[in-house]
């Protein structure tokens, strides 16, 4: 019984750490008014570049990095269209989650047709120390002892942090105040693009391995909901993350009860989903969007 | 009375601001014609103008927000070509307009510390101790941890001003900051501004069209009519009455007709011991009133007191409301705006952006309360709909087209288009709320006339309005609320400003 809790806790850890990527990179995107819809096929991109360069160089850490790189221009292509050009948030980012999906799928086709139409790395393996709930990824670590505090600490007690959240509360303001709203807007998506592509790799470069169909699963939808249920504040987002980990972690150690094997397993497969809808629909009632929320800023 | 001390006082000083021949003409309207405005260092200079007069374009073109045509702008006496708030900021020119530029989900130092922000850096602490300081010299409390959302208005108009002159403002220009105050606010308000120019010297450019507050703080006043400059004065050698004859001279003026002041009719409207219950508190608790047919009762109170509880309970969109009110007569259910209306009841909300759909034609808005007698079921009777706007529009004196998108009108004519779809209604009763919020003098008097004239055919009309002074010129009776209670009734022989101004303090 306590071995599986433990289990549990230590696979709530590792399955969060991907949504705490992509989550705090929609908080900070979010915070400066803007919804990215990019994220699914950002995570796809980052974990299918990630992996792609860490086969051809031999280096995940490189592999890490380019994959960062890679969302960072994602984010700027998503500034593109919905910043200078004024796109709709919904359609521009939709719209690119398809073509990068697809994108994604068919260049890992076009690339690697060896046997099994997959390329493989040996992947990041958690620290084995102190048993095995401390027993994670180094990016877990750094997902929950670095980046939280330091978006933190950025959000709000720097000044880009200021910045980011004026110009996705009030954009006439902070340009009235000297603020170029474009340029922060840009940098916004460029950093949570860059944590989108992370959490995307890591799914490739630590859990895997490998680069599949549908390997994201819906990861970044998820984490839309759970900045929602995280009402755009860092800790709050990744107490949900660590939630909806949690659910599915447990969902995992169901299946293996024998009295519930009788039972088709897309139930229990659907469980955490289920937690985000009910989570939702109980704190996400009344929660104060950023002021300028999917509104372009144009001046008048 | 104006300070004629202050006037020797500061006069002597040189002038902060000039401008100089300045002209804009946009397309072939010609906004702002030659004008020469110079505003000394320590005086506080009223700009006098009706709406459209060009006040609002000549403050435009002093912070930057747009460029002249021709003539100059000097600031100390050098000539400054201010192509941007910013440069505008930097010359030492700030503004504090209607809509306040604050974020509100941030405290009040973060809002201040915004502006000098670097790309990593932010000097919170720096901030707050300008901010503290700032208060200190010029005697003002503020807390500056608090978030701006949960700040009243007022303190918000207060942030405002001191976040300008953190930014190192020398000439202030105040854009018409007394419309967004209820009655007590102002009076602080004027103080602050008179202790701004005593404490710190603050130059203070303030734009109104309300006379008192020129007698009570101004130093000297221009008055702007179509774009000119017709008068620069002090304001303590002008009255009331020749300001209003600057202002609008050749202007067409109509008086308000009074008529008879009877208040015999019928009851009309009558609540009884209504409470609205609402964030915790009751609104409004156990108010009762009466409005007879044919009179004008005004409920005079400062804002916040529960009267746009009062006028929102009486379109019926409340569900948690205890008492009853009743039209006529007859008992109406809350939480049913459309048997408010089959009553006989009609509502002027406070807000005309909010009541009218800006998208929606004039005519469409017309008719958008009583569909059902303009449609056979599903199908719109457009020639019928058309001669009714077109009846609106004369009657009303409407200057649109009935297939024009009424967010295009201008406020007084979308007010004239609201009033005309209420009492185009025939309405028994009807609660009119900050009819003339906004508007300027022509139109303020119209839709006053227009108010008296549907008292005379028999409207009962309950007026809901922060300007005390249209409450005195128009009721009947006036109702004082203070907590969401009636706390005093005044018959019109016995109004009286201070009496009734210490009832709306709760005194």
């Amino acid at each position: 019984m306590i071995e599986t809790l433990i289990g549990i806790i230590g696979a709530t850890l590792r399955i969060s750490t991907p949504l705490v990527f992509a989550s705090l990179g929609e908080v900070i995107t979010e915070r400066a008014g803007m919804l990215n819809l990019s994220i699914e096929g950002t995570m796809y991109t980052g974990a299918f570049v990630g992996i792609t360069v860490a086969a051809q160089t031999g280096s995940l850490t490189t592999g890490l990095i380019a994959a960062i790189i890679a969302g960072a221009i994602v984010g700027c292509i998503m500034g593109f269209l919905v910043i200078t050009l004024g796109v709709n948030q919904h359609v521009a980012g939709l719209g690119l989650t398809l073509l990068l999906i697809s994108a994604s799928n068919t260049a890992n086709r076009i690339l690697f047709t060896n046997k099994d139409g997959m390329v493989r790395v040996d992947p990041w393996k958690p620290f084995d120390f102190a048993g095995p709930i401390f027993s994670q990824y180094w990016l877990t670590y750094a997902a929950f002892l670095i980046l939280a505090p330091a978006l933190w600490w950025l959000l709000w007690r720097s000044g880009i942090g200021i910045r980011i959240r004026a110009v996705g509360e009030n954009p006439e303001s902070a340009d009235v105040a000297g603020i170029s709203v474009a340029r922060t807007r840009y940098f916004a998506l460029a950093l949570g693009g860059a944590l989108m592509a992370a959490g995307g790799a890591f799914i490739t470069l630590a859990f895997l391995g490998s680069f599949t169909i549908n390997i994201i699963n819906g990861r970044g939808w998820v984490a839309i909901a759970l900045v929602i249920f995280g009402r755009w504040g860092i800790w709050r987002t990744v107490s949900g993350a660590l939630l909806f980990a949690l659910v599915s972690a447990t969902q995992q150690q169901l299946r293996l009860v024998p009295a519930l094997s009788d039972l088709p397993f897309e139930i229990l497969l659907a469980l955490p989903y289920l937690a985000v809808i009910a989570g939702l629909a109980i704190t996400g009632r009344n929660v104060p969007y950023p002021g300028a929320y999917l509104k372009p800023y144009r001046r008048l | 009375m104006s300070t004629a001390d202050a006037v020797t006082g500061y006069s002597v000083a040189a002038s902060a601001v000039s401008l100089n021949g300045l002209r804009k003409i946009y397309g072939d309207v010609v906004a702002v014609e030659n004008v020469d405005l110079e505003v000394r260092a320590g005086e506080i200079h009223a700009l006098l103008g009706e709406n459209g007069a060009g006040k609002t374009t000549l403050m435009r073109l002093l912070y930057g927000l747009t460029k002249p045509d021709a003539g100059s702008i000097s600031i100390d006496g050098a000539t400054v070509s201010i192509t941007s708030p910013k440069i505008a900021r930097a010359a030492g020119i700030g503004m504090v307009t209607q809509h306040f530029s604050l974020v509100k989900t941030m405290t009040v130092t973060e809002n201040l510390a915004l502006q000098d922000a670097g790309f990593f850096s932010l000097d919170l602490a720096g901030a707050r101790r300008k901010l503290l300081a700032l208060c200190e010299e010029i005697g003002l409390e503020i807390d500056p941890d608090a978030r701006i959302d949960s700040l009243p208005v007022a303190m918000q108009q207060r942030v405002e001003i001191l976040k300008a002159l953190a930014g190192g403002c020398k000439v202030l220009i105040l854009d018409e900051p007394t419309a967004v105050l209820g009655p007590q606010d102002v009076d602080s308000l004027l103080d602050v501004i008179r202790r701004l120019r005593d404490t710190i010297g603050l130059s203070v450019i303030l734009i109104t069209h309300k006379m008192h507050e020129i007698s009570q703080v101004a130093d000297r006043v221009s008055v702007l009519r179509r774009g000119e400059i017709v008068a620069t004065e002090n304001a303590s050698g002008m009255s009331i009455a020749s300001l209003t004859a600057l202002m609008v001279e050749g202007v067409q003026q109509e008086i308000v007709e009074t008529g008879e002041r009877s208040s015999q009719g019928t009851s009309v409207l009558a609540i009884k011991d209504l409470t609205v219950h609402l964030r915790g508190h009751d609104v409004i608790s156990e108010l009762s009133l009466e409005v007879r047919r044919g009179e004008i009762v005004g409920i005079a109170g400062v804002s916040g007191n529960g009267q746009s509880e009062l006028v929102q309970a009486l379109s019926g969109v409340f569900v948690h409301q205890t008492g009853e009110i009743h039209v006529d007569g007859k008992l109406v259910k809350g939480g049913s705006p459309s048997a408010f209306a089959e009553a006989g009841f009609g509502r002027l909300g406070e807000d005309r952006h909010a009541s009218a759909v800006s998208a929606l034609t004039v005519e469409e808005n017309l008719i958008l309360d009583r569909l059902h007698f303009f449609s056979k079921p599903g199908i719109l009777l457009k020639r019928k709909i058309r001669k009714f706007a077109e009846e609106s529009i004369t009657n009303f004196a409407i200057k649109a087209k009935p297939d024009q998108a009424i967010g295009t009108l201008s406020g007084g004519n979308m007010q004239k288009v609201l009033l005309a779809r209420l009492f185009g209604e025939r309405p028994l009763a009807a609660v009119v709320s900050q009819p003339t919020r906004g508007l300027d003098v022509v139109s303020t008097r119209y839709v006053r006339q227009l108010l008296m004239v549907e008292r005379n055919t028999g409207v009962g009309i309950l007026l809901v309005s922060e300007d005390l002074d249209e409450i005195l010129e128009l009721s009947d009776r006036i109702l004082v609320i203070f907590k969401g209670k009636i706390v005093g009734e005044v018959a019109r022989k016995d109004f009286d400003r201070i009496a009734i101004g210490a009832m709306m303090a709760g005194v």
